[in-house]
């Protein structure tokens, strides 16, 4: 029997959104008041599903320890109460709430072994939300 | 096609125990949720159904009839009990959220008239949900 499970996170972060590539008006054209240069923050919603067949001797699609474990040592002590733009990842690209989802999806699936992974979504707050699947969607 | 998904509530307790593990082995696969006198959740049921609509009524499922069964299926058989001993799929199977999404799964499926069952999902906490679509592997 092949389950779905879904597990909530939350991390706070700052980020502004800028592109190096934009003169000055089209930045702040394209991003608003999210291009103010002292940046502006969010409490992040995290919420990782991954998939697989049920083991019975558990009764588990894979241990909640594991995936908490790695998410909250990997995602959320990566993000929480850091400002993104001064990130590895976020160095050269501009973390929008996308492209930060995609960057977590990319985590999971270098490092979690455990189960596979189905979708990251994030929320950005409580009307914006993003989410990313990759390319290997297993869902009906 | 048209899905439409219904929610109830429901409240009990459980724990994680297989009785072929050591009692080491239980701890350290189950933690806290190994404490043989149990403890409890307040679970949120999801069902969703799909199906065409019916042309002169307008429905996808008469919503009665899916309140019903969910009510004569799930809850009255789930809701305030201990399930690992009172809920008779749980006596052999562990009742975490995956098990649980898939008992309900079973004991919907071919109660459900015209519509057909889509998916379950089982709310643990607001923070762990599993979804069940009847997929066999």
């Amino acid at each position: 029997m092949k389950a779905y499970l879904t597990r909530r996170y939350r991390f706070s972060a700052s980020h502004r959104l800028h592109c190096e590539e934009m003169s000055a008006e089209e930045n702040r054209a394209t991003y608003g008041k999210c291009n103010n240069p002292y940046g502006h923050g969010h409490n992040y919603t995290l919420e990782v599903t991954v998939s697989g067949a049920v083991d019975q001797s558990t009764g588990m699609v894979c241990n909640l320890l594991d995936l908490d474990g790695f998410v909250g040592r990997e995602v959320v002590s990566r993000y929480d109460l850091e400002n993104l733009n001064t990130v590895q990842e976020f160095a050269q690209i501009v973390p929008t709430t996308e492209n930060l989802c995609i960057e977590i999806f990319e985590i999971m699936q270098r490092g979690f072994a455990h189960a596979h992974l189905e979708t990251v979504r994030l929320e950005e707050t409580l009307m914006n939300s993003f989410e990313y699947s990759g390319n290997n969607p297993t869902r009906p | 096609m048209v899905y439409l998904t219904r929610k109830a509530e429901f409240s009990a307790s459980h724990y994680y125990h297989n009785p072929d593990f050591t009692p080491e082995e239980n701890l350290r696969t189950f933690g806290k949720c190994n404490n043989p006198h149990g403890h409890g959740h307040n679970y949120t049921l999801e069902v969703t159904v799909k199906g065409e609509v019916d042309p002169r009524s307008g429905f996808v499922v008469d919503l009665k009839q899916l309140k019903e069964v969910m009510h004569r299926e799930v809850l009255d058989a789930m809701d305030h009990r201990f399930l690992n001993k009172e809920v008779p799929e749980f006596f052999t199977r562990i009742p975490t959220t995956e098990n649980l999404a898939i008992a309900i799964w079973q004991r919907l499926e071919t109660k459900l008239e015209k519509a057909k069952l889509h998916r379950v999902r089982v709310y643990e906490t607001p923070d762990l949900f599993v979804d069940f679509y009847g997929e066999v592997s």
